[in-house]
């Protein structure tokens, strides 16, 4: 594929950076390093497979099984290999639990890991400067941008994930919800109160 | 490298943006660079380490003011220019015109997909025992070096005390530099944050890092 840089500049930046990705796709495809079908059944998968429902599933069903709850501290992949009906997780998994006295909250600084198994791609905010930059210096600041506010006492740990662990906060149960089901419970888990930046939602509050 | 990926601690960059209902990818082409970095990263071409450093070599200007996965693809394209799989000329050109370089994994097509679905294990066997226990202090030590590594500048020189231990894992500062993977101890080390900011820090911060042994100094 070629293009002619020469005619005027009317496209965007956007447009230019997608006519290089698409020249570079090309040249990969031509050397026989990737089959464009394989790069479509990945993104099809990412699209389709991982999310913050795999990490809302974890959680619910460790607000209701003790044992559960139990194993996935002590090892967070091992517990979650057990659950047949969640996707595949890899190693190096660490499940951190946010209490009255501790709160946590998951960053990286240094680029943009994530528990994406769990939680899907991360969100642009995550990724972006500002995040990186206030969230292990100003976490309740930080916190504030998300209209999250904690008590004075309340301990806020931050992980930064500068190696290849990573950190899925189950966040607490919400009260008024006893004797709900695992199904129920999910759907109450969001996504940004398994990152540490939010709560999950109260029963009756709107998603 | 000190550079301008390792943000922890800057100010200036204002306010966190949340975006409602966000998309996985705002264009199509993100989800191309996507793709293609974990397709020739499982073909072999580079490990997660080196692509890190790729993207961390940018230079300042042009990391700071790239989306997340323009970063991606400006550092996949040197990545691979530079490891001998793609020519400048092709590049331009937008066509192959150079044979292909073999991968060590052979050309990544449908059946290799499901691999690319599961994070790789980055635990080694251990060459040695562990040089610090869970409850010891240690000092991050105050080091520069110019290639990749994982210990942020904002730790460096400061004390917190050893957590957990994580095993022997790959080890980031040589594995990108394609120097082998040297198995390291990999411990999470919590920092108090008057430790890290002072006494104007808030009292009721703790931080944590995953540091590898060599980062770390008893203290």
């Amino acid at each position: 594929m070629s293009h002619d840089h020469d005619h005027h500049h009317d496209h965007s930046e956007l447009s230019e950076t997608e006519l290089r990705v698409r020249a570079l796709e090309t040249i990969l495809t031509e050397k026989g390093y990737v089959e464009p079908a394989a790069l479509d059944a990945i993104i099809q998968a990412y699209e389709t497979r991982i999310g913050p429902h795999n990490g809302a599933r974890v959680v619910a069903k460790a607000w209701t099984d003790p044992a559960f709850k139990k194993a996935l501290l002590e090892d967070g992949s091992k517990a979650i290999g057990t659950l047949g009906h969640v996707s595949r997780v890899g190693d190096h998994l660490v499940v951190v639990e946010n209490t009255k006295e501790r709160h946590n909250m998951v960053v990286c600084t240094l680029c943009s890991c994530y528990p994406w198994e769990m939680l899907g791609l991360p969100p642009v905010w995550y990724k972006a400067a500002p995040y990186r930059s206030r969230a292990v210096k100003d976490p309740r600041g930080v916190l504030a941008d998300f209209d999250v506010a904690l008590p004075k006492d309340t301990e806020i740990r931050v992980w930064d994930s500068t190696a290849e662990t990573r950190f899925l906060v189950l966040p607490m149960r919400p009260e008024g919800t006893e004797g709900w089901s695992e199904e129920q419970l999910a759907e109450l888990v969001t996504r940004d109160s398994m990152i540490g930046t939010g709560f999950p939602r109260k029963p009756g509050e709107p998603a | 490298m000190n550079g301008v990926h390792d943000m922890g601690g800057m100010d200036g960059f204002g306010k966190v943006e949340p975006e409602a209902n966000e998309p996985m990818f705002h264009a199509d082409w993100e989800a191309r660079v996507l793709a293609m970095v974990r397709a020739m990263g499982a073909a072999g071409a580079f490990n997660i380490d080196t692509s890190r450093f790729y993207r961390e070599t940018l230079p300042p200007h042009v990391y700071l003011s790239s989306s997340y996965y323009k970063k991606w693809f400006l550092g996949l394209e040197e990545m691979l220019i530079e490891k001998g799989y793609l020519t400048r000329e092709e590049v331009a050109a937008g066509r192959a015109i150079q044979p292909a370089k073999a991968l060590k994994h052979g050309k990544f097509d449908l059946a290799n997909v499901e691999r690319v679905m599961v994070r790789g294990k980055f635990d080694r066997p251990a060459p040695q025992p562990a040089k610090f226990e869970i409850g010891e202090r240690v000092r991050a030590k105050n080091i520069h070096p110019a290639t990749h590594t994982r210990l942020p500048r904002y730790v460096r020189g400061h004390v917190g005390v050893v957590e957990l231990n994580h095993g022997c894992h790959v080890f980031p500062d040589t594995a990108a530099m394609e120097l082998g993977e040297h198995p390291q101890w990999l411990y999470t080390v919590v920092f108090e944050g008057s430790e890290l900011w002072g006494p104007d820090g808030d009292p009721t911060t703790k931080v944590s890092i995953d540091a590898f042994e060599p980062y770390l100094d008893p203290a």
